[in-house]
């Protein structure tokens, strides 16, 4: 958790706003920092957290979130974390037909046309109050990230109806929230990718886009948020500072 | 054009984008059409009725009747069974009521459609709400039917808008309004014709009030800064100091003490070039 961005966003976990959908966007930079940021913002805020990991390991998110003070492992052991790890468990779903749905079925279909039983999946951890889990605050969904989904062969209008499922379903019916980061490749012209962003973007409430600095790499400045501020990844936290003041340039 | 909507009749399309939102201007034109009597169903794919209902009063919220398509549109649940025909089917379903007032059907959002069904499709069902035909049997008692769709640019390619509704829509207008926080519009006529009025509802900002510097000249310092002369500007005057003959000018001569190791040729080098 960064407490300038939560700073610039008027938000601490104690007070976070519910019911709505976030947007992590990234162009030609990685806006990983951001999925870190929410993860351990919700572990911290006392949330029910359901995590799609479609990009990394379990012990890529874990190590990351010891560094930003939350863990992992023991959040999943007692149940405040659900967490899907894709890399793991699509082998299961490659090399034998799974008995029963698995959420990550749509990779054994050849026109991938469903995302059904990824939001089964969701819906099931998230699900509120059967095993006396009123101890967490309210239920949050986070997937890092969409544009993946694009490559494994699924169409962006079903990716958009699996977010809008779960937007009824977290958002609208629990009163959580939902935070999913999608790549911005205006550049290469994926128009697949293109519908899915523009698409999202129609349904949230807050976007946050990274966005790499047009001149390039520099040491001090790693990229531009929200056309307001620019900022700079340190070890533990992330720098914000109003265009054109940082450190380096000053 | 905006007062006359809902008279308009037909369909009437609202482009929105990213950065502006159309749906809080779908609901002012629902209000008004609300406030002119008329009734109102709504097929809510993109937000749940609650949120939908924000911000209209008890008055108008009695009118309008929403199809919430929004909690279960694909059917996932496999228990919603209250929408049989689905969003289509809802949607030829509505005219055909009993009530002769004159009927407006929003739908919110017309992008949401044509991502899921044949454009084609989503067109001819839009005409047949539109004329009444074999859908809504020849004895539908609805003394006019207003198609209002929300329609989001950045999902459609320009081709495919061109195509398939640049034909259904009138001579564009421009005109200027703003939103009420109780989603009544205030006209303020087209950009072109008359000057927008201030706005009482938003508060104006003049940039120039807290400078740290003066942005404006007094009268004393307009004749000041008038009446200097720039280094760079040529003036006459400057021109004959130029042109003036010095007095010791011919008698001025080079003085040169050549170093010890200068290699100095008494000779025109240029001797041979016979010039």
């Amino acid at each position: 958790m960064f407490p300038e961005l939560n700073n610039l966003l008027d938000t601490t976990p104690d007070k976070a706003e519910q019911g709505k959908l976030t947007l992590l966007c990234d162009a030609r930079t990685d806006g990983s920092f951001l999925v870190h940021h929410f993860l351990s913002f919700y572990l911290k805020a006392n949330c029910k957290v359901c995590f799609v990991a479609l990009v990394q390991s379990f012990s890529h998110y874990s190590i990351v979130g010891q560094k930003l003070g939350v863990n992992l492992t023991m959040a999943r052991e007692c149940g405040q974390l659900v967490f899907l790890e894709a890399l793991k468990t699509s082998l299961d779903v490659f090399f034998q037909k799974p008995a029963e749905p698995h959420p990550l079925q749509f990779l054994r279909e050849a026109s991938a046309e469903n995302l059904q039983p990824l939001f089964a999946f969701v819906r099931e951890a998230l699900k509120p109050g059967d095993d006396g889990e009123a101890t967490w605050k309210y239920p949050v969904l986070l997937v890092d990230d969409l544009s993946v989904l694009l490559s494994l062969g699924v169409r962006a209008v079903t990716v958009l109806d699996f977010i809008h499922y779960c937007r009824a379903a977290v958002c609208v019916e629990w009163k959580g929230n939902v935070v999913a980061l999608v790549h911005d490749s205006r550049d290469t012209e994926d128009e697949e990718n293109d519908l899915l962003l523009s698409g999202l973007s129609h349904q949230s409430h807050l976007i946050l886009r990274a966005e790499g600095l047009a001149t390039g790499f520099c040491k001090d400045v790693h990229g531009d948020r929200s056309l307001t501020y620019q900022y700079k990844i340190q070890d533990k936290t992330v720098s914000f500072f109003a265009k054109g003041l940082s450190p380096a340039v000053l | 054009m905006l007062e006359s909507l809902s008279a308009f009749g037909g369909l009437v399309l609202l482009r929105d984008s990213i950065e502006w939102e159309g749906r809080d201007f779908l609901k002012a034109l629902i209000k008004k059409s609300a406030l002119c009597g008329e009734q109102i169903h709504v097929l809510g794919c993109e937000v749940s009725e609650e949120e939908f209902r924000e911000g209209f009063d008890s008055n108008i919220n009695s009118r309008v009747v929403y199809y919430d398509l929004f909690r279960d549109p694909l059917n996932w649940s496999k228990n919603g069974e209250a929408f049989p025909g689905g969003p289509l089917g809802t949607l030829r379903a509505m005219c055909r009521t009993t009530d002769p007032r004159p009927l407006t059907i929003v739908l919110d959002s017309l992008s949401w459609l044509l991502l899921h069904f044949p454009c084609n499709t989503v067109c001819q069902t839009l005409h047949a709400l539109h004329y009444r035909d074999s859908f809504c049997g020849e004895s539908s008692p609805v003394e006019r039917v207003n198609v209002l769709g929300l329609l989001h640019e950045e999902l459609h390619g320009p081709t495919e808008m061109r195509k398939y509704f640049l034909i259904l829509l009138s001579s564009p207008q421009t005109q200027q309004f703003s939103i009420l926080p109780d989603f009544s519009l205030d006209l303020q006529g087209s950009p072109l014709q008359s000057q927008p009025h201030p706005d009482p509802h938003t508060f104006m900002v003049d940039p120039t009030a807290h400078l740290t510097f003066n942005l404006r000249l007094s009268e004393k310092e307009r004749e000041a800064r008038d009446s200097l002369t720039l280094p760079f500007q040529f003036s006459s005057e400057k021109q004959q100091a130029l042109l003036r003959s010095e007095p010791g000018q011919a008698s001025s001569r080079i003085l040169y003490e050549p170093d010890a190791y200068d290699d100095l040729d008494p000779e025109d080098p240029d001797d041979d070039l016979d010039i």
